[in-house]
């Protein structure tokens, strides 16, 4: 889907979110010159098309009780890490699945998943019974549990114009 | 938090309508009226529990470039090290890991040609090597968090 310049104005601003008001998509049709129908046209187009993807609250997991934030990466040969990959992305311990290379000699893992749990013990015995059950207990793995957050906020898009 | 802001944070991650008044739409389920749903969601805005009400954006499908980059930060460089990184406004978040690469961070830029600069920016500044792991597939994303 190519993206116009009034698509573009509406990323921009939606950046901030969506206003807090009876009809948010009014707001933001003044804001970009538009009217509120055709806002909601191209926003059903956008959410369609997958470039939103998905409308509501984002939630700060720490805020909600998911203190323990592991990383999990490991290293699958290459043959198999697409069908090892779709099967732990589809489990429910699991919140994000990417390939990513490998950066050897430093870094075996080409597959990334995120689990997130209420504390480090509870969220190591879900990596082990995971492992277990998708039958990668022999495959090497690591956890990285976040110690810290610097900074998380939203990517900030939308003040380029689409192309010429 | 009571059981009303877990019920609106356990229904409304995706799936706010688009439509003219949508959040009538999305209160009337909840038993809530249009100006409950908007101040909940106003205070759980206020106190942290959401970072944003609005959308998720595909990066990629906006046109822009995202990339998890990783380095190993001797310990005693550690906040000076982060707070350069941090204040690139391309990085959208870092975290500090157990691990010897101690310090991940996302770079989401607008235009693609920008993400190999910033990171040949970050590595030029702190001296340290930039671990660049792009994915090469999206195999699930997810993170819906049950409150």
């Amino acid at each position: 889907m190519d993206l116009s310049d009034r698509d573009y104005a509406l990323v921009t601003a939606l950046c901030g979110g969506l206003p807090l008001t009876p009809r948010p998509f009014l707001a933001l049709a003044h804001a970009v010159g538009m009217e509120e129908d055709d806002v909601i046209a191209r926003l059903h187009s956008l959410s369609t098309a997958g470039i939103i993807r998905r409308l509501g609250v984002i939630v700060r997991h720490r805020e909600l009780g998911y203190r323990a934030n592991a990383m999990v990466v490991w290293d699958i040969p290459d043959h198999a890490v697409e069908d090892v990959g779709q099967r732990l992305g589809s489990c429910p311990e699991v919140t994000l699945c990417y390939r990513r290379p490998r950066r050897l000699p430093d870094w075996p893992y080409n597959l990334f998943t995120m689990v997130h749990g209420r504390d480090r013990t509870e969220v190591t015995g879900m990596i082990a019974a995971m492992a277990e059950r998708e039958g990668l207990r022999n495959h090497r793995r690591e956890t990285l549990f976040s110690t810290r957050r610097f900074k998380q906020c939203g990517a900030h898009y939308g003040q380029r114009q689409a192309a010429e | 938090m009571d059981e009303i802001d877990r019920a609106i944070i356990n229904s409304l991650q995706g799936g706010f309508p688009i439509c003219d008044r949508p959040f009538a739409a999305a209160a009337a389920p909840l038993g809530l009226s249009e100006t409950q749903l908007m101040a909940r969601i106003e205070r759980l805005l206020a106190d942290g529990v959401l970072t944003r009400f609005g959308p998720l954006w595909h990066a990629e499908r906006l046109g822009g470039a995202l990339s998890l980059c990783a380095m190993a930060v001797p310990e005693d460089r550690f906040d000076e090290v982060a707070a350069m990184v941090n204040a690139f406004p391309e990085v959208a978040h870092n975290y500090a890991r157990d691990h010897a690469l101690n310090m991940w961070f996302v770079i989401a830029t607008e235009a693609p040609e920008r993400k190999d600069e910033v990171l040949t920016e970050v590595q030029a500044l702190t001296g340290l090597r930039v671990f660049d792991m792009p994915k090469i597939e999206e195999l699930f994303v997810g993170l819906r968090f049950e409150a």
